[in-house]
């Protein structure tokens, strides 16, 4: 088929893709990596409404800047709509969808049915989370679960692909293939530990990570040298978190109200010093996407732009991480296009034609 | 406990002191900060005795050690009063003391000697494998902010201990249908069996050298 890009499925853009050696997914994602490529994801800020246009005009702004986009699961404890609802719609344009599942809403039974519902819609990646607290969100009185924590998570998830098994050991008739990924925090205590911890992540099953906000890249460069050291950068790609800061203010309040998030004073005070806070957000982010993209054993960043969305394409492009490369876009094919070109005279031109006219020009 | 408030008659009504009242008091309801809230913990006792353990993780280490062989010799006691029939003392006895010494949470599937003696249960995520993300600069909980992050204390007390690589291995989920049940005796009952085991196939495979 002419045109087609690269990781599509040539019977169909929502069809997973053909299976590789080495691979676990289907995805496009895994391949980006594997192939040793940069890779960019970002996350798609969940509408509040049962309209599937929010999400599609949503993710429509990322085109052909990310590979793959994160459909968060209540990030913060506060009601969205749900990543697998998300994920329905993303795989159906056949964009590549990151399912987030977190423990804090769903028991083992709950969750091993959505990694396999999630795999069936043709979702081929999925992060697993311990999830925010439910004190951090819109609910407070809501019952927190974790009946798995994080690691738990990973490893059955691990277990459903690699062994065709429910936890419980009941079998599945098809087992779902998943690309697994895990978050990683650098920046929060026991800082001695956090390397150990991303080993554990990787034991459990994890292959890629996407990191907090990255803020502090003197720091993020010590935790690299230990995870290198230990040898995991070989086993897992690490995917560095960014954003933009919307002004010094903000940074601020995200300091002392989101926990886990580290942003040191040199960063506030660029900001405060800065004439167009917004703008100078913007190009802190790029400052430190090129800073970060030179460490050795960092495969690609994780932007997160919470409403700031639009953001992300320049962020991308003015950073040059692509090197040129256009991740997969959606775009209509070909034949479509000609007969939608074709019709639009019908469609929107107000004609009104009668057969006794239609005599009359014929002859 | 109670407290006198003046009703809308003029008269006094005596009125009990609940948990409830007292952690609606402590909840500040003007500068409701819902990434701060913690009304609960904030009535709640000091962690000066988990924080003693975990400091003292080593000394518990051997102690435990100890204390689980001699659990293992008194097995023919346990045996032969029955594991259902103690199982109620000693529970009674390890969920008091424990619960004095870690505030423990009675999972039935203890793993103090893997998390340097700080009981990942009191964990508000219940997290069995590490820290979340959200442990504040001052190594304090996010949902709790007044508690230390028991995972920070978990990796300060595995850091004392003789075998301070167990906190890597990977934890699986919390059966829940062992709650409330005493691990101390499901341990010696495993290790009884493990020994008998051996046992068992040691004599087998000396059987069948002699006869060969």
């Amino acid at each position: 088929m002419i045109g087609r890009q690269r990781d599509e499925n040539p019977a169909g853009i929502h069809l997973p893709l053909e299976p590789l050696p080495g691979h676990t997914s289907r995805g496009r994602l895994e391949r980006v990596l594997r192939r040793g490529e940069f890779a960019v994801t970002t996350e798609l800020n969940p509408p509040d409404s049962a309209d599937p246009e929010d999400v599609y005009n949503r993710a429509k702004i990322f085109d052909g800047w990310v590979d793959a986009i994160n459909a968060v699961d209540a990030s913060g404890a506060n009601c969205h709509m749900s990543s697998v609802g998300i994920c329905a719609l993303l795989t159906r344009m056949g964009y590549a969808p990151i399912m987030q599942i977190a423990c804090r809403d769903k028991n083992r039974i709950a969750i091993q049915g959505d990694v396999l519902g999630g795999a069936a819609m043709g979702v081929a990646n999925m992060l697993c989370l311990t999830g925010d607290g439910v004190q951090a969100g819109d609910q407070p009185g809501a019952k927190p679960v974790f009946d798995l924590d994080c690691m738990s998570l990973l490893e059955t998830c691990r277990i459903m692909r690699d062994n065709g098994k429910f936890l419980s050991g009941r079998k599945l008739t098809t087992p779902p293939q998943l690309f697994l990924g895990a978050a990683i925090n650098p920046f929060a205590p026991p800082i001695d530990f956090r390397p150990h911890r991303l080993g554990k992540k990787i034991a459990a099953g994890a292959q890629f990570v996407q990191s907090q906000y990255c803020f502090d890249v003197p720091m993020f460069r010590t935790y690299m040298q230990k995870v290198r050291d230990l040898g995991y950068t070989e086993k897992c790609f690490i995917l560095v978190g960014v954003g933009p800061l919307a002004s010094a203010k903000t940074a601020k309040w995200i300091r002392s109200n989101v926990p886990g998030i580290h942003i040191p004073d040199s960063v506030i005070k660029r900001l405060e010093g800065a004439q167009d806070q917004k703008k100078e957000g913007k190009q802190l982010c790029i400052d430190i996407i090129n800073e970060v993209k030179e460490i050795s054993g960092v495969s690609g960043v994780h932007v997160m732009a919470y409403r700031q969305e639009e953001y992300v394409a320049e962020i991308v492009d003015e950073s040059g991480v692509l090197k040129g490369r256009q991740p997969w876009k959606r775009e209509i094919r070909r034949d479509d296009q000609l007969v939608a070109d074709r019709l639009d005279s019908i469609l929107h031109d107000d004609i009104t034609e009668t057969q006794v006219d239609m005599v009359k020009t014929a002859h | 406990m109670s407290e006198t408030i003046p009703a809308k008659d003029g008269q006094r009504v005596v009125q009990p002191v609940t948990q409830a009242t007292l952690v609606k008091k402590a909840a500040p309801k003007s500068d409701y900060k819902p990434a701060d809230v913690s009304p609960q913990r904030r009535v709640q006792r000091s962690f000066a005795v988990r924080l003693w353990s975990i400091r003292h993780s080593r000394l518990l280490e051997w102690f435990y050690a100890k204390f689980a062989d001699m659990f293992l010799l008194l097995h023919p006691l346990w045996k032969g009063i029955g594991y259902g029939r103690v199982e109620g003392p000693i529970k009674f006895v390890e969920k008091r003391v424990k619960g004095f010494m870690f505030d423990c949470r009675m999972c039935g599937q203890c793993i103090l000697s893997s998390t340097g003696m700080s009981c990942p249960m009191n964990c508000p995520k219940q997290l069995r494998n590490g820290p979340c993300g959200g442990v504040r600069a001052n190594g304090n909980c996010e949902v709790e902010p007044d508690m230390p992050c028991v995972w920070v204390k978990a990796w300060e007390g595995s850091q004392n201990m003789v075998h301070s690589d167990r906190i890597l291995t990977v934890q699986k989920p919390v059966d829940q249908s062992l709650r409330e049940t005493s691990a101390w005796l499901r341990v010696t009952a495993q290790a009884a069996t493990a020994r008998e085991a051996a046992a068992a196939a040691k004599n087998e495979t000396a059987n069948t050298g002699a006869s060969a």
